[in-house]
Parts: C-alpha cells; structure tokens; sequence
C-alpha cells in the first residue's frame, strides 16, 4: 500500500519526500481537528459529573425539592448581552 | 477446470496479487490504525489541554476585567439564589437573580487547591455541558454560588482537558479548597470524600444525600470520574465553608506561606 503510494507520488527524491510531508501534515491535521473532536464525545472516560444535567437545569431530584426560584426557570441568560 | 481458472486468468489481465501482497496491505492498514490509536491517545492527554489552556487565560482575564471595574448596586452574590418569595415570572425578581445566576459558559471565580501546588488556580465556568466542561472546572447551575447556604458543586476534567481536577485523590480531611470571587477569599475545608455510581446525583443536594434537608451550612462538594481514566464512578470530594474574608484584608491564612 505505502510502497504504491510511493511509486504513484511524482519527482525525484526530494520531491517525493516534500510530498510526503505534505501528505502527512494533513492526515495528522485531519485527524486532529476534525475526527478526533467527532470522535471523542462518544468516548466514556470524559464524564466527570452526575447525571448531567442539561444545561441551565438542575437534575430532577433537586427541582422536586427545592423551591426553584423564579430566576432560574425564566429563560432569561441567553437573552442577555454576554460579557 | 483448467478452462476456468484460464478464463479466470484471461479476465484479469493484471497478474493476480499473490497472498504475501494482500497480507502485506492488511498488515499495513493494521499498522496504520495503531498509529491513529497512540495519536489519539495524545490528542487526548495532552492536545486538548492546549485547548483548556487558551480558554482558561481567556476566562482569567475576563475576571480581571470584570473584577477591575467598580463593584455593582447589589452585594456580592453570595446568599443563596431566590430567597425573597416571588411569583415565577415576575419582572421584579428578574435583576438580582441575574447577578445570581451567571450566564452559562462565563467565569464565576477562581479555584485554589494549596494541597495540589502553590500555583493551581483554576477559573471556574458556569455551567456542566461537555463544552463548559472542556473550559475548566464547572458550576452545576443552580446550586449554591461560593459563600452561599447550600452547596456549591463543581464538577471537572481528571485526565483530559488539562486535568484540573487530577490531584482530587491527594486530597486529606482539613486540605483547603480557596475560592476567590470580585471581592472575597472562601476557604473550604475538606471534610470527607466517597465514590459513588455516575447516578448518585443526591451528592448535589444542598445537603449533600439527604434529598428533604434544610440547608443551613455552606458546603462545597467536587466532583470528577474514578478510577483515574475510566467512567465507572465518581470521587467525591466534600467540604465546608471555614471562612469568608474580604480580600481587601490580604491573603487568607489556607493560602499564606504556600
């Protein structure tokens, strides 16, 4: 596979390892930006919290019990102006 | 027979691959994915760090600038979110609670943990999605904010994105756990620790596992994956709160002389 990559790569030496080079940057480049980040939410080890809750939300546990206070059920934080 | 292997032969043209050739490519393929393999593994424990990194200077510098202008009308936001009784979805209870309750994916504080080194700080981000998560140590919404009666839950990376939380194993009974906001020093003490199932979500209670107690201490509660690059359960780390001191007053005794 690797040895009719070769072949098929055209020029003489140095331009065959310049394209080499180049093949290889963006392979890493590939799987670094783009099939790793795809990749890694599918993976286990990264859950660091109990049953995440959605975003802006408490687990349900916590809403039967506590008294949720007007503010945090208002849908209000993406309304405002960040920063 | 002959006649079909011959025809077989004739269709080809090319020479037919010999098996040393087809294995040759198998193994190389084999190879290749081993490669990928490692370099995710890398990708993993130190590439996304970079990441962490740059988002932690871009939140630190956001408290900063925050922290540098002149302090809001209302008190620091350190009593507990929503004790004035208001009806759901009345204007009036709308400006304070957003003081409160920071927008998601902004910086809240700074975490110091002088057990794991005199420079661990950390910016803490509001909120537990796997985005804010990838920032820095998150804030559950909705539980207590540093100071308040209740319990003030983070949750954070152990192996991946910078590791903040990778030492929480180190941690003994009476380490400190400093959190520092716009105007105060909190310094937790650690109380206990346990390790329980990723389903154990009573540990984010206002009184941690005793889901109809009313809060009347402030805690803190930390929470990261165990063992160290599995998902299997969650070490927990708990604490309460020792002191509050202004930071006009200088540094806090936990995190003097480190």
């Amino acid at each position: 596979m690797y040895a009719a990559l070769w072949r098929a790569i055209p020029g003489g030496l140095w331009g065959k390892l310049a394209s080499v080079a180049l093949l290889l940057v963006s392979a890493l480049a590939l799987l670094f930006f783009v099939v790793f980040p795809v990749v890694e939410p599918h993976l286990p080890w990264n859950d660091v919290t109990v049953n995440t809750p959605p975003v802006g939300s408490l687990p349900s546990i916590l809403e039967s019990q506590t008294p949720t206070p007007a503010a945090s059920s208002a849908p209000t934080p993406t309304a405002l102006p960040s920063n | 027979m002959t006649q079909v292997v011959d025809g077989y032969r004739g269709a080809r043209r090319r020479p037919r691959p010999d098996a040393r050739t087809v294995i040759g490519v198998v193994g190389e393929v084999l190879i290749t994915l081993g490669v990928i393999v490692f370099l995710f593994l890398a990708y993993e424990l130190w590439f996304t760090g970079l990441y962490t990194a740059r988002a932690q200077s871009d939140l630190k510098s956001q408290l900063r600038s925050e922290w540098a202008l002149p302090a809001p009308s209302t008190p620091s936001a350190t009593e507990l979110p929503g004790e004035q009784p208001t009806a759901p979805g009345s204007p009036a209870a709308s400006p304070p609670a957003l003081i409160d309750q920071p927008v998601p994916g902004d910086a809240i504080g700074l975490i110091r943990i002088p057990r794991l080194g005199a420079n661990y700080a950390y910016a803490i981000v509001e909120g537990v999605s796997t985005d804010d998560l990838k920032k820095g140590p998150g804030h559950y919404p909705g539980t207590a904010m540093p100071g308040g009666v209740g319990n003030f839950v983070l949750s954070g990376h152990r192996t991946t994105y910078l590791a903040p939380f990778n030492g929480l194993g180190e941690l003994q009974k009476g380490d400190a756990i400093v959190i520092e906001t716009r105007d105060t020093w909190y310094t937790y003490r650690v109380t206990g620790d346990q390790t329980v199932l990723p389903t154990a979500v009573g540990v984010v209670l206002p009184v941690p596992n005793k889901p109809h107690a009313k809060p009347s201490q402030a805690l803190i509660t930390l929470t990261t994956c165990t063992p160290k690059y599995s998902a299997s359960h969650r070490l927990i780390i708990y604490g309460s709160l020792e002191s509050a001191l202004p930071k006009s007053a200088g540094l806090p005794p936990a995190l003097k002389g480190v």
